[in-house]
């Protein structure tokens, strides 16, 4: 008998929405030769909330509460790229310590986020126990998250001119201990996977990706360069006093999976580098810009001073106001590019807001990425280039 | 250093109807006859060698002149620059060449706008609704779709 | 080694002690302490599940920790996260697949009312779709309350089983539309 006679049809295959690698959001409808797939169609939208729609409908700091939802893993750093687009358009700067404070949360924040990735997506090979090392530690980022903003999630943290409220006293001692115990964590869950015998099988040289083609396809964070490409936004265009940080921008050679994973875990190192610098820089002072154009007048003059009522009075009840205009801001989020197109036609709404989530041109290569490959593979593939659908829907 | 929009004023003349710097973004406003041009040249000149389309969208002025914009958000990875050029298009014919020939990222992009705005792209491969399910009416980021306007809740699965 | 099993002390132990129930609080009490959850985990509410069930929070303590992806498997629909119109009729699908008994909770303010997305999108509320258990608020919900729910379900299986109206426990923050 010939290899030929045991040739079947190809099949079709549904998987998703309600899958449990899906996220329960994507779906992906792929043509199968056995267990190989051969065509693949990925279908989106299954949580499209209406983010732009709303924005449009509500005042400038209305938005931010929204924002927290479009990268749910990482709400901080959706605060910032937005307030910070704002603040481009409007054209005022933050104070210091204000920015230092930006960054710790940012980096925090890319730590959450990498490790829910890694973490969950392990689990979808397999290997569980990863899974519990990194929930340990995500917890404790989540306790310290709460009590510098009062949720663990949804935190709404920054305002347009600064942040809502200043560390508590013992945050910096609380965060120093915090991040020794995500190196540890990362120690040993790399420790785990690296040289693992069946990780390497099932990730190494699984959907790899060529640098050109990655851009052309608008790739942009630790997928773009786990191709080699060293495209960082906090390098190329620093933002919040990244220029004074010293870190190194891990690269990967073949964008495959497993140089997918390996960048993620070479960056959690890198934040928990910048953080520690941040802790040393940080100094106190406001955390909220004096501009009257954004920040509320302290409550002492609002009392005696006709002007700063009406400023007070002004800002409550109409917001912030900035001139006519448009405005592109990227900042660099755990999964790449995030940025902001803000239109203002001068009132106290914004005429359009566009979100440029990361994930979107990720998922739409998917199908390149696993065209080929075996279908548990597709699973760990998806896994490594961590969609997440509040911000591919939006 | 040479900007961005005087290169490009240089190649098109008059073709660069309109151009601006706020913010740092240089921006240009071309024809949507000479888009794909401008578009072909931006992402191929080595002077400018803008090869990721970061963002497309489209906005609607909804009671201008032409109607909808159409704005391309263009990056450099090897000089390090941005470049926005935008497009205005009429309500009647809201009308763009497609670029997915030269950036693949805009196949999705370009679905968006048309799902959320109602621009057609000519020549895209799959021009359909991406965001929302296949049976609903109109473009909800539209100026005059109302927020809460609510449609019937569609039909179980379908293959796409 | 072997183990010696010793028979005579344990019928002792049964012979000496006796239990009487009816069955369907027999039924029940066991259906209580075996959950089976499927969580339909579409957004930011199903972040804190993965919180829920870490070793942390550990939902495992209240009998109900082994997911199912299944719908077949699983008699307990935890919708996690906004449902939209797009995901509607696949909610409405996973849940006519499971078999009886089954119950559903709402997590989160999305699922439950449709939160703060009043829009053309968003589905306000999912027992516009399919009937609910146990509503819980919070935009996410802690943990802690998923655990609670948790116990609100069990409490209410035991109500149902003996024949009284249950509770509701966590009221809908607005009245239901059609």
């Amino acid at each position: 008998m010939s290899e030929g006679d045991f040739k079947t049809k190809n099949m079709y295959l549904n998987i998703g929405p309600s899958h449990p690698t899906m996220h329960g959001t994507l779906r992906i409808f792929a043509e199968m030769d056995g267990e190989r797939i051969v065509s693949s169609v990925a279908e989106m939208g299954y949580l499209h909330r209406g983010f732009e729609k709303h924005s449009e409908a509500g005042t400038y700091t209305q938005v931010i509460p929204y924002t927290d939802r479009l990268n749910y893993v990482s709400p901080l750093m959706n605060n910032v790229g937005y307030c910070m687009a704002v603040e481009k358009l409007i054209g005022c700067e933050i104070p210091e310590r204000a920015q230092t404070i930006r960054v710790i949360i940012c980096e925090l924040s890319r730590i959450t986020d990498h490790l829910v990735c890694i973490g969950t997506n392990v689990v979808d090979l397999g290997a569980l126990t990863n899974f519990w090392y990194y929930f340990n530690v995500r917890e404790k980022i989540y306790d310290f998250i709460e009590k510098i903003c009062g949720a663990r999630l949804t935190t709404n943290y920054t305002r347009i001119g600064g942040v809502s409220r200043d560390l508590y006293p013992e945050a910096v001692a609380e965060l120093a201990a915090i991040i020794k115990d995500v190196q540890l964590a990362t120690k040993e869950v790399r420790g785990l996977l690296e040289r693992n015998k069946i990780f390497v099988d099932r990730t190494l040289g699984i959907a790899p990706i060529s640098q050109e083609e990655a851009i052309n396809y608008g790739f942009t964070g630790p997928c773009l360069r786990a191709t080699g490409c060293d495209y960082d936004v906090r390098k190329s265009e620093p933002y919040c006093g990244y220029e004074n940080y010293d870190f190194d921008i891990p690269v990967g050679e073949d964008g495959d999976t497993y140089d997918r994973f390996l960048v993620r875990f070479e960056e959690i190192n890198q934040s928990i580098r910048i953080i520690e610098q941040a802790i040393s820089k940080l100094r106190p002072g406001p955390v909220m810009t004096s501009d009257r154009r954004v920040a509320l007048p302290p409550k002492a003059e609002v009392y005696t001073n006709i002007e700063a009522l009406m400023n007070h009075f002004k800002l409550i009840y109409e917001g912030v106001r900035p001139p006519p205009g448009e405005v592109y801001s990227a900042t660099e989020a755990a999964n790449g590019e995030l940025g902001f197109y803000i239109v203002s036609d001068g009132s106290t709404n914004p005429y359009r807001v566009k979100c440029r989530p990361p994930c979107f041109p990720l998922y739409a290569a998917y199908p390149r990425l696993v065209n080929g490959v075996m279908l548990a593979d597709a699973i760990a593939v998806m896994g490594s280039i961590n969609i997440i659908a509040g911000e591919l829907d939006r | 250093m040479v900007k961005l929009i005087d290169i490009f004023k240089k190649n098109f003349q008059a073709d660069i109807l309109d151009s601006h710097e706020q913010q740092g973004n240089e921006t240009i406003v071309v024809s949507p006859e000479r888009l794909h041009d401008v578009l072909g040249f931006a992402k191929n000149d080595p002077e400018t060698l803008l090869n990721a389309l970061m963002d497309l969208c489209a906005v609607d002025y909804l009671g201008q002149g032409p109607r909808f914009e159409v704005v391309y958000h263009l990056y450099s990875t090897s000089k390090n620059h941005r470049l926005r050029i935008k497009t205005r298009v009429p309500e009647e014919n809201p009308k763009v060449k497609t670029c997915v020939d030269l950036w693949k990222s805009a196949d999705w992009f370009e679905r968006e706008a048309w799902d959320m705005l109602g621009i057609v792209f000519e020549g895209h491969p799959n021009l359909k609704r991406l965001l929302l399910f296949d049976g609903f009416e109109g473009h909800p980021l539209r100026k005059d779709y109302k927020i809460n306007r609510r449609q019937k809740i569609p039909e179980p699965l379908e293959r796409p | 080694m072997r183990l010696k099993v010793e028979s005579k002390k344990m019928s002792s132990v049964v012979e000496n002690n006796f239990l009487t129930t009816k069955l369907s609080e027999l039924v029940a009490w066991g259906r209580k302490n075996s959950l089976w959850p499927l969580p339909f985990g579409t957004a930011c509410c199903a972040i804190e599940f993965m919180g829920a069930v870490d070793s942390v929070f550990d939902i495992s303590r209240f009998g109900a920790e082994l997911v199912r992806f299944s719908p077949r498997q699983a008699d307990l629909l935890l919708v996690l996260g906004t449902i939209n119109y797009k995901q509607a009729p696949v909610l409405k699908k996973v849940y006519e697949q499971m078999t009886e008994p089954k119950w559903v909770v709402a997590v989160g303010s999305c699922a439950t009312c449709g939160g703060f997305y009043d829009n053309y999108s968003v589905l306000q509320g999912i027992d516009e779709v399919i009937p609910v258990d146990v509503y819980v608020p919070g935009c996410p919900p802690r943990p802690e309350s998923i655990l609670l729910a948790i116990v609100r379900l069990q409490e209410k299986i035991c109500k149902e089983a003996v024949g009284e109206k249950p509770e509701l426990y966590i009221y809908k923050p607005h009245s239901v539309r059609k």
